[in-house]
């Protein structure tokens, strides 16, 4: 049985992701930085539901954690799939943005992706086969007054997921992007009823997304039929953006 | 096995090419069909292979099998 490995495994679009995957029939590893419990939580659910998984700390913003994590679970693992979910927001206007909170965004967003991506690829490309998935945002096509960090995180997943699927193309690697609209996590739950108002009105489909519904849609990308997408950036909305 | 050999070895390995091919004067695009994404992973797992680390100005000069040959004993005899 092959393995995914979903970073940011522990709550959210990661937990879902993990949960789907396992499901699907792979071995999944979740890593997780501040909620141990909820990642032994969401291992305790695959295995109660018969799958396998495991959960590991790693902060993928810290480029040499993350060499060090591949090097050290990763030898000789089957790993067939990547789902580079970790992420963060440190939201304000511009104007009040502090560089640290800038730059916190990108390296664990954006940095942390592509660390993570270079030394899952330098597996999978001895496997001739792999999928990887990036988590990227709505916010990363449209902008979002108060995201600049954010957005400009997301955005460079979008760069990096194109750029990546044309390197790794030859060797039988599918490299595409998920871009949820407004999902219910813990993320989006610190967020104002006001602000929840003002994206409800935005999205035609007058409805949050379910953490279940980019689940799926990381499935079909992790799964054998989607061997001909790649550079692809699969929107779920509900029609925000199109 | 010898430097040499282990070095044909791998090409052969990550090149898909015949044993017959791998010449000390054969180039690795012109001759073996090595695109640069081949080119990566050949000095990769000479990397791995030789636990020496080749960087990227060293790796440009190495564009024929003899140079992978040179290059690996020189560093293995350093």
């Amino acid at each position: 049985m092959s393995t995914a490995l979903v970073t940011g495994g522990s709550r959210g679009i990661g937990a879902a992701v993990a949960k789907r995957l396992a499901a699907d029939g792979f071995d999944v590893v979740i890593t997780y930085v501040s909620k141990p419990e909820a990642a032994a939580a969401v291992v305790a659910d695959i295995a109660a539901a018969g799958g396998k998984a495991s959960a590991l700390a790693l902060d993928t913003g810290d480029a040499a954690a993350v060499t060090a994590f591949f090097a050290e679970h990763f030898k000789g693992v089957d790993l067939h799939v990547l789902v580079n979910n970790a992420g963060i927001t440190r939201d304000g206007l511009i104007m009040r943005m502090k560089d640290e909170d800038f730059a916190d965004v990108i390296r664990v967003n954006l940095v942390g992706a592509f660390t993570c991506l270079r030394e899952a690829a330098k597996i999978m490309i001895k496997r001739r086969a792999g999928r990887i998935v990036n988590i990227t945002s709505v916010v990363g096509q449209s902008g979002n007054a108060g995201q600049a960090n954010y957005a400009a995180a997301k955005a460079g997943l979008i760069g990096l997921t194109k750029s990546a699927a044309l390197e790794l193309a030859a060797r039988g690697i599918t490299v595409n992007a998920v871009a949820p609209g407004f999902v219910e996590t813990d993320m989006t739950a610190v967020l104002s009823d006001a602000v929840k108002a003002s994206f409800a009105e935005r999205i035609p489909l007058k409805r949050a997304c379910a953490p279940g519904e980019i689940a799926a849609a990381v499935s079909y990308l992790a799964s054998d039929d989607a061997g001909y997408v790649t550079g692809q950036v699969l929107g779920l909305n509900g029609g925000m953006y199109m | 096995m010898s430097v040499a050999e282990k070095v044909k070895e791998i090409i052969v390995d990550q090149l898909g090419v015949d044993a017959a091919e791998v010449n000390p004067d054969a180039k690795f695009v012109d001759d073996l069909g090595a695109d640069s994404l081949d080119l990566t992973e050949l000095i990769m797992a000479m990397e791995e292979e030789f636990g020496v680390e080749i960087s990227d100005e060293d790796a440009q000069q190495i564009q024929k099998v003899q140079d992978a040959i040179s290059f690996i004993e020189k560093k293995k005899g350093e």
